[in-house]
C-alpha cells in the first residue's frame, strides 16, 4: 500500500434527516491505493455515507477531504471530475440506453465544453470514444452486450456495465455500494477479477459496501465498521472480526441476516 | 401538382417542424405546453421583418427562429426550475402570455390579425423541414444527444457522472423553441395572414400530441407522429364531419396498444435485427 496522505478522509461528519440522525460525528480515512470496506448492519447509513462522499446528499456539519482537498461544499456534478465514481445498490443504468451509450454516458465528465459535447460520437462508427467504450465492455466480457437496451439484460450483466460506466470516469476513488449483493458464487467470483484488473490497470482506491463477508475477506485491506451513523471498530478484517463488539452486533449474526437479506433479494 | 395535395405536403412540414421542436425538451423529460407562443413569437417576428425590411424570406424566418429563441432562453432559467404538472402548467401561462400581448399590440394588427406581404411555397416549407429533421437527428447523434437521453432516464446518475442537467435543459428547451419559432415563421409566410387565436393552447397540445404518439424515445417518432397527425385526418375525408371522431377513437386506441409511442428504440432495434439476418445468411 502506498503511503502518504490518504485519498479520502471524513472529519466529524454527520447528516440528519429532520429529527432521525443518520451519521454522527463520523470520521475516518481511506488510504491511498487500499481497498476498504464499509460494513454494518442494515439502515447503519452506509449508503448515506456514499451519497455524502458523492455529493447526492450534503453534510449537515464536518468536513469530506479528498486529496486533501474539503469537497463537502463541491456540487455533486463536479465531484466525478475530482476523480470519485460510484455504483448503486439498486442499479442506476439508463435503462433506454443501450450498454455502449450508458458506458458513453460514464465518459461524460473526460469531455465537456462545446467541442466535447457536440462531437458525433454515434455517427462515426471509428469514434475514438465509442471504441474506448466498446474496448470497455469487450474487456469486460460485455462484447455480446454492446448494442442492447439493458432495461432487458440480466441482472448480473447490468451490475457489470453499471461498474464499466463509472470505469469510465478513470476515477481515482471508486465507490461499490454492494457490488457482490444478488450475484451467485461464480459471478461473484467473476466480479472480484474484474475488479483486480481494474485496480491493476489504473491506480484506483477501492471503497466498497458490502455485506457478503467472503467477498470482503477476498477483496479488502481494511474495514470499517457502522452502526446507528457511528463508527464502532475498524481495521483489518482479522482484527474486526475478534472485535466483541463487532460481533454482537453484525457478525455474530451474519449467517443468519445474509440468508435473510439473499432471501430478501431472491423473493 | 394539385392545390390541395401541396396544402397537406406544407401542413405536413410545418407540423414535423413543429413536432422536433417539441421533441427536444420532451425528449430532455421537460413538457412544454407553451410552444404555440413560441411559435407565435417566430411567426409575428419573421412577419414583421417580412414586411418592414426588405429581408428575404427565408431570413426573416430565422430571425423569427432566433428570437423566439432568446426569449425562451430568457424564460428557461426561471420556469426550468420547476418541474412535471407544474412545469406544464408555467409553460402553459407563458404561451397565454404571448397570445394576450400579441392581441394588444397594435404594430402587429392586435386582434385584427396581420397580413404577411411575401410568400413561400412547399419547396422552400420541405428544405426546412429536412434541415431540421437533420440537425436534430445529427444533435441526438453526439454527447449531447446521450445526455439528454440519460438525464431523461435518471438525473442523479448523470449529474454524478458529470453531466450538467440544468444546462442541457435549458439547451434543449432553447434549441427547440428556436425549431417552433421557424414552423411559425413558416406558417405566417405560407398563409400569409396571421392572428393570435392560430397560436393557442390547441396548437401546443396537438404538437406534444404528435410527438408523444410517435415516441420520445427515438429521433424518428415526431417524424411518424407528425406524418400519421397530419395525414390520417386527411385519409379519412370520406366520412365527412365524423372523420375527427373517428380519428380521436383511432388515437384512443394507439394510445392504449403503444403507450411508449409508435417507434421505440426496442422495436427499431429489432427491426434492423430482422433485417441483416437475411443478408447476413442468406447471401
Amino acid at each position: 500500500m502506498n503511503t502518504g496522505p490518504p485519498i479520502l478522509e471524513l472529519q466529524g461528519v454527520s447528516k440528519h434527516f429532520g429529527g432521525l440522525s443518520v451519521v454522527e460525528n463520523l470520521s475516518f480515512a481511506v488510504a491511498r491505493g487500499s481497498r476498504t470496506a464499509m460494513i454494518g448492519p442494515n439502515g447503519a447509513g452506509k449508503t448515506t455515507v456514499f451519497n455524502l462522499i458523492s455529493g447526492v446528499l450534503s453534510t449537515d456539519t464536518g468536513h469530506i477531504l479528498f486529496d486533501g482537498d474539503d469537497i463537502a461544499a463541491v456540487p455533486s456534478r463536479r465531484r466525478v471530475r475530482y476523480g470519485i465514481a460510484r455504483s448503486f445498490q439498486n442499479i442506476r443504468l439508463m435503462p433506454h440506453l443501450t450498454a455502449l451509450e450508458n458506458v458513453m454516458v460514464g465518459q461524460h465528465s473526460r469531455c465537456s465544453g462545446p467541442f466535447g459535447i457536440l462531437q458525433p460520437i454515434n455517427l462515426l462508427p471509428n469514434n475514438r470514444w465509442r471504441a474506448e467504450a466498446g474496448a470497455a465492455l469487450a474487456d469486460a466480457g460485455l462484447a455480446a452486450y454492446e448494442s442492447a437496451t439493458v432495461a432487458n439484460l440480466p441482472y448480473g450483466v447490468q451490475k457489470r456495465i453499471e461498474l464499466v460506466r463509472a470505469v469510465m470516469a478513470r476515477p481515482r476513488l471508486l465507490l461499490l455500494d454492494e457490488p457482490a449483493a444478488g450475484l451467485n458464487s461464480a459471478e461473484s467470483e467473476t466480479l472480484q477479477q474484474l475488479l483486480d484488473r481494474i485496480c491493476a490497470n489504473a491506480a484506483v482506491t477501492l471503497f466498497i459496501i458490502e455485506h457478503d463477508m467472503h467477498f470482503v475477506g477476498a477483496m479488502c485491506d481494511h474495514v470499517v465498521v457502522l452502526d446507528f451513523g457511528r463508527k464502532i471498530a475498524e481495521g483489518p478484517l482479522a482484527k474486526i472480526r475478534d472485535d466483541p463488539l463487532v460481533q454482537r452486533i453484525y457478525l455474530g449474526t451474519v449467517a443468519a441476516s445474509m440468508e435473510c437479506s439473499h432471501a430478501a433479494r431472491r423473493a | 401538382m394539385s392545390g390541395y395535395f401541396e396544402g397537406v405536403l406544407v401542413l405536413l412540414a410545418v407540423n414535423i417542424v413543429f413536432a422536433y421542436g417539441a421533441f427536444l425538451p420532451l425528449a430532455a423529460g421537460q413538457l412544454n405546453l407553451g410552444l404555440a407562443g413560441f411559435a407565435a413569437i417566430g411567426a409575428y417576428a419573421a412577419a414583421y421583418a417580412s414586411n418592414s425590411w426588405t429581408v428575404t424570406p427565408t431570413l426573416a424566418i430565422l430571425l423569427g427562429g432566433l428570437i423566439a429563441g432568446v426569449v425562451a432562453l430568457a424564460i428557461a432559467v426561471p420556469v426550468l426550475r420547476t418541474r412535471g404538472i407544474y412545469l406544464a402548467l408555467a409553460t402553459f401561462a407563458v404561451g397565454q402570455i404571448v397570445q394576450a400581448t400579441i392581441l394588444n399590440l397594435e404594430i402587429v394588427g392586435g386582434a385584427a390579425g396581420y397580413p404577411v406581404a411575401t410568400f413561400i411555397r412547399l419547396p422552400t416549407i420541405a428544405a426546412f423541414a429536412i434541415v431540421i429533421v437533420v440537425i436534430v437527428a445529427a444533435l441526438f447523434a453526439t454527447r449531447f444527444g446521450i445526455a439528454i437521453r440519460a438525464l431523461h432516464d435518471d438525473e442523479i446518475a448523470a449529474d454524478l457522472m458529470g453531466v450538467h442537467v440544468r444546462a442541457i435543459q435549458v439547451a434543449a428547451f432553447t434549441v427547440g423553441s428556436i425549431i417552433v419559432g421557424i414552423g411559425g415563421g413558416l406558417y405566417a409566410h405560407y398563409f400569409s395572414f396571421i392572428e393570435a387565436q392560430n397560436f393557442n393552447v390547441a396548437l401546443s397540445i396537438t404538437v406534444v400530441l404528435y410527438v408523444l404518439l410517435g415516441g420520445t424515445q427515438s429521433v424518428l417518432g415526431p417524424l411518424v407522429g407528425a406524418a400519421v397527425f397530419t395525414l390520417l385526418p386527411e385519409l379519412l375525408r370520406g366520412s365527412q364531419s365524423w372523420r375527427y371522431v373517428v380519428f380521436a377513437a383511432a388515437l384512443i386506441v394507439l394510445m392504449a396498444l403503444r403507450p411508449q409511442g409508435i417507434v421505440t428504440r426496442a422495436r427499431l432495434h429489432r427491426l434492423f435485427a430482422v433485417n441483416r439476418q437475411p443478408n447476413g445468411i442468406g447471401a
